[in-house]
């Protein structure tokens, strides 16, 4: 079952950048496109922990800041010759608000 | 899971473990030692890094992040001690380590000749990057010379990369002819024209006697009296496998340590592999076999069955310029016949082998194209009686084919070689181009051709055209990045030519193929056009990479470092207290800087703008620490306290400081002012740098102390601080307006000649005119980041907080 939980507007978080939410199951990063594209996902790079959600934003995928991974936002999965992919989560605009699965947090955390 | 324990982290012992995690990722727990305190680097490309022509960072294959982030435990710069087969340990220097399977990758080290004088200060060998790095310093003072003991494939791409750096170099060889294990004589001498064209001084069967010296080499003796003074000796005569630890261990050794087919010692859970290891009477110091070993080895261990044996190898020597090819056996012998092609305008020289109706030998050099189809040839021991008429002319000749550049290439079977270091045949690599590898990047990623040495790019690329015909295009110069098919230089002349004031509009005008650029080319684009059209343009902290966009250093755990400007290294009593004030209540590690500030590490992002709030009430501004701009200006006491100073160096110093802060740039600038040539402000290494003198000033640039270490070249002598500042900021503008985005100043000075720079700075009326655009970008730049940043510090703080609804 879903939870759709608000965590704030669209325009809270910068074009081609990113906020933090903090949940149960770790950090998870909050992307905004160039596009006004959302998109959740693990704040963790899976190579050195680094943190995504300063990373760069190019079309909808992100560069790890501390040794450039780059993933895709829609699919979590590392690009190039690097493997490995980062947790993604369901979030939706509703009336510009930004809602996230709890229920997908708290799963995980139960799995 | 099984206790794998490895000694040595080179190319071998790097190269098995990647099988071994392909194989069988998760069978084994590996530890892996290594003296030296890094993990593995490409050594082969050791030559590209002494000439400038690659960085360190460019040849590194596997890193200390990399070894952790696949499970390997990793003991770098500690040495082993002993190996206790009976008990199956390893005794480290700090703890011993059990094994149920133990490898020695130990390599080789460099043979050192025991003539008199071999162990002063500057004799080095070229084995490493300690090595390398001795001899990169010791070319950087004016006039250095350089005498190269060893006239093979490693001395004289030393002896080449060092004449590069612009030293005087002499290579000593005590053969007939240079490279002579890989080269016939007539190769040999064309090889020594083109050295000495390039103005390398070879001497032949040369008896060098001793190196002498007042505390350090200065000096090689020859046994016929002749006398060569130096600055570095670099001995480069040969490789002894490191078999010490083996033998002292009991495994079987001859040379090195023997091992079977399937790599095992004399102790059936012993191997060994790479250069420390002898096969059959065979020593190894090529990287293919290497290779090839390492792939048996991780079949070996993983249950699965392979076989080493020996193979032919080709040479090829890394020096740009010098095109020589040599394969098989060419020592005349009888029933041994020759063809023999010279093109002495060209300088081309062409000898093929022939035993038994088949090719055993190629040397050739001036025009390598045809040599992987005549190594085909050699491997496959192919009958060639009926294409003998015509085989020195290639390929490209047997079907009557006019000479296509192209058509050797096209000609070579599937199954020909054409990277030597990985094993990538023509096949697999068509094969990867028809599953989508359409560009030599791409080409590197999937099969690993050319990734290694990089000498068959070309073979590659040749591959690319041939297979794909014409939607493929030779590249030219090196784009930015996979967004663009223009270089950096394009680029910049564009958005100034076409008044490009957008990111949209390059995106647009220039032809980018993605939609907003990438991690590479967005950061150089924001800054490319902030530097053209201060005004128009406007900073965008979403193409800066996080310590720009943050303010502050991001460290390995995340935290930041903050560090205060401290205007030409000055501080007082009452700043003082403020940084120790914030110190503490962000509990903050300091430390003091070699730009002559003070560091606080260990902040939160959250603390962020809370410290900066604090430190701007203080009255100190952003450090910018973190930033491709101006970072300091460090300057000795001067005559304001100094008995021996000539000019107040610290007020020159914070003037500079005040005018310059703030900027950005393509890479990051320091200054130094020294106020007596006694330069305790080191500012001899800057990227600008500042001398006092009775007279007057004398301002240097394109100084380096980082991996590289450069003294700066003069740029002016002036009589008054008026003039320095001037001079200064009109370098610093062109720099702005000319460089490659993230090339330091000696960089582009280097790129562009000092000369130019000299004589455009020398009118007056253009330095001007830099000066006014200098300002025209200071009046949107010259501010604090952090005032600015404090007022926006929500953007330092979580979104929301989920954890403690999800807790209920």
């Amino acid at each position: 079952m879903m939870n759709w939980i608000d965590i704030g507007t669209i325009d809270d978080i910068p074009e081609r950048g990113a906020r933090l939410v903090k949940t149960p199951v770790g950090c998870v990063a909050v992307f905004r496109t160039s596009g006004d594209e959302v998109f959740a996902a693990s704040n963790s790079c899976p190579h050195k922990g680094g943190p995504l959600s300063e990373g760069i934003v190019h079309g909808n995928k992100v560069t790890c800041p501390l040794h450039n991974w780059v993933f895709s936002l829609e699919t979590g999965e590392a690009q190039g010759a690097d493997e490995g992919r980062i947790a993604t989560y369901p979030i939706r605009i509703e009336d510009g608000r930004l809602l996230l699965d709890a229920s997908a947090l708290a799963a995980k955390d139960a799995a | 899971m099984q206790k794998l324990v490895i000694i040595g982290a080179g190319m071998a012992s790097g190269r098995a473990i990647e099988h071994l995690l392909e194989a069988a990722p998760g069978a084994f727990d590996i530890t892996l030692f290594n003296a030296e305190p890094r993990g593995n680097y490409n050594r082969i490309m050791l030559s590209p890094v002494l000439s400038g022509e690659k960085t360190y960072e460019e040849i590194v294959t596997h890193d200390a992040d990399w070894y952790e982030a696949n499970g390997v435990t990793c003991r770098f710069g500690e040495k082993v001690v002993e190996v206790d087969r009976a008990r199956k340990v390893v005794v480290g220097e700090k703890g011993e380590v059990p094994y149920d399977q133990l490898i020695f990758a130990t390599g080789s080290n460099a043979f050192i000749i025991p003539m008199p004088g071999h162990d002063l200060p500057g004799v080095v060998t070229f084995r490493d990057l300690e090595d390398t790095g001795a001899m990169i310093e010791a070319a950087g003072k004016p006039g250095s010379r350089a005498v190269v003991i060893g006239g093979g494939l490693l001395g004289l791409e030393a002896a080449a990369a060092l004449r590069l750096r612009g030293m005087d170099v002499t290579v000593l060889h005590i053969a007939t002819h240079l490279m002579e294990r890989q080269l016939d004589p007539a190769a040999g001498y064309l090889l020594k024209k083109d050295l000495e064209r390039r103005g390398i001084n070879v001497i032949l069967e040369a008896q060098s006697k001793e190196i002498v010296g007042n505390g350090r080499a200065e000096q090689v003796n020859l046994a016929d009296g002749t006398e060569l003074p130096c600055d570095i000796v670099v001995m480069a005569v040969g490789i002894r496998p490191a078999v010490s630890l083996a033998q002292e261990c009991g495994l079987a050794c001859g040379r090195a340590i023997e091992v079977d087919a399937q790599m095992r010692t004399s102790d059936p859970s012993v191997f060994a592999l790479g250069e420390c290891v002898e096969f059959e009477g065979n020593l190894f110091g090529l990287v293919a076999p290497l290779y090839d070993q390492a792939k048996v080895l991780a079949a070996t261990l993983t249950g699965g069955e392979a076989t080493f044996a020996m193979r032919e190898l080709s040479t090829k020597l890394k020096v740009t310029g010098c095109d020589l090819f040599s394969a098989g056996d060419f020592a005349e012998g009888e029933g041994r016949e020759d063809i023999v092609f010279r093109d002495p305008a060209r300088g081309v020289y062409k000898r093929l082998v022939i035993e038994n109706d088949t090719l055993v030998g190629a040397v050739m050099y001036g025009d390598t194209a045809d040599g992987n189809w005549f190594f085909g040839l050699i491997k496959d021991g192919e009958d060639i009686s009926d294409i003998r008429e015509t085989l020195i002319f290639g390929p490209g000749f047997l079907g009557g084919d006019t000479a296509d550049p192209l058509s050797a290439v096209a000609a070579l079977p599937p199954e020909a070689e054409i990277c030597g270091c990985n094993g990538v045949c023509k096949g697999d690599i068509v094969a990867a181009i028809d599953g989508g590898a359409t560009d030599l990047g791409a080409l590197r990623a999937t099969t690993k051709a050319s990734a290694s040495c990089g000498t068959c790019t070309g073979l590659v690329e040749q591959v690319l055209a041939v297979t794909l015909g014409d939607g493929f295009q030779m590249p030219t110069a090196q784009p930015i990045c996979g967004c663009c098919d223009l270089t950096h230089e394009d680029v910049r002349r564009l958005i100034k030519s076409q008044e490009l004031k957008s990111q949209e509009a390059v995106w647009q005008e220039l032809g980018w193929k993605t939609l907003n650029g990438c991690h590479v080319c967005r950061p150089a684009v924001n800054y490319y056009l902030l530097a053209d059209w201060p005004i128009e343009y406007q900073d965008d902290p979403q193409s800066r990479f996080v310590n720009e966009r943050n303010h502050a250093n991001i460290q390995k755990d995340g935290t930041y470092s903050v560090m205060p400007r401290m205007w030409g290294g000055m501080t007082d009593a009452a700043e003082l207290r403020a940084i120790a004030d914030a110190a503490e209540k962000y509990g903050a590690a300091v430390k003091v800087t070699g730009g002559q500030r003070i560091d606080l590490l260990g902040i939160t992002k959250e603390d962020l703008p809370h410290i900066w709030r604090d430190l701007n009430e203080a009255g100190m501004v952003s450090g910018h620490a973190y930033s491709k701009g101006l970072r300091t200006v460090k300057t000795c006491v001067g005559s304001d306290w100094c008995r021996f100073g000539t000019q107040d160096s610290t007020g020159l110093g914070i003037k500079l400081e005040k005018l310059l802060w703030g900027s950005w740039t393509p890479h990051k600038v320091k200054l130094g002012v020294s106020g007596c040539p006694r330069n305790c402000a080191e500012a001899t290494c800057k990227d600008v740098g500042i001398v006092c003198v009775d007279s007057g000033y004398q301002i240097s640039v394109a100084g380096a102390a980082g991996m590289e270490v450069k003294e700066t070249e003069p740029l002016a002598t002036v009589k008054t601080e008026d003039e320095v500042l001037e001079w200064t900021v009109a370098f610093i503008q062109l720099y702005r307006e000319g460089a490659k985005y993230l090339d330091r100043p000696y960089k582009w000075v280097a790129k562009v000649g000092l000369n130019w720079i000299v004589e455009h700075l020398s009118d007056a009326d253009t330095r001007r005119a830099l000066n006014a655009r200098f300002e025209l970008s200071q009046s949107v730049y010259r501010t604090d980041p952090w005032a600015a940043e404090v007022a926006k510090s929500e953007r330092y703080t979580p979104l929301a907080d989920l954890t403690l609804e999800a807790a209920e």
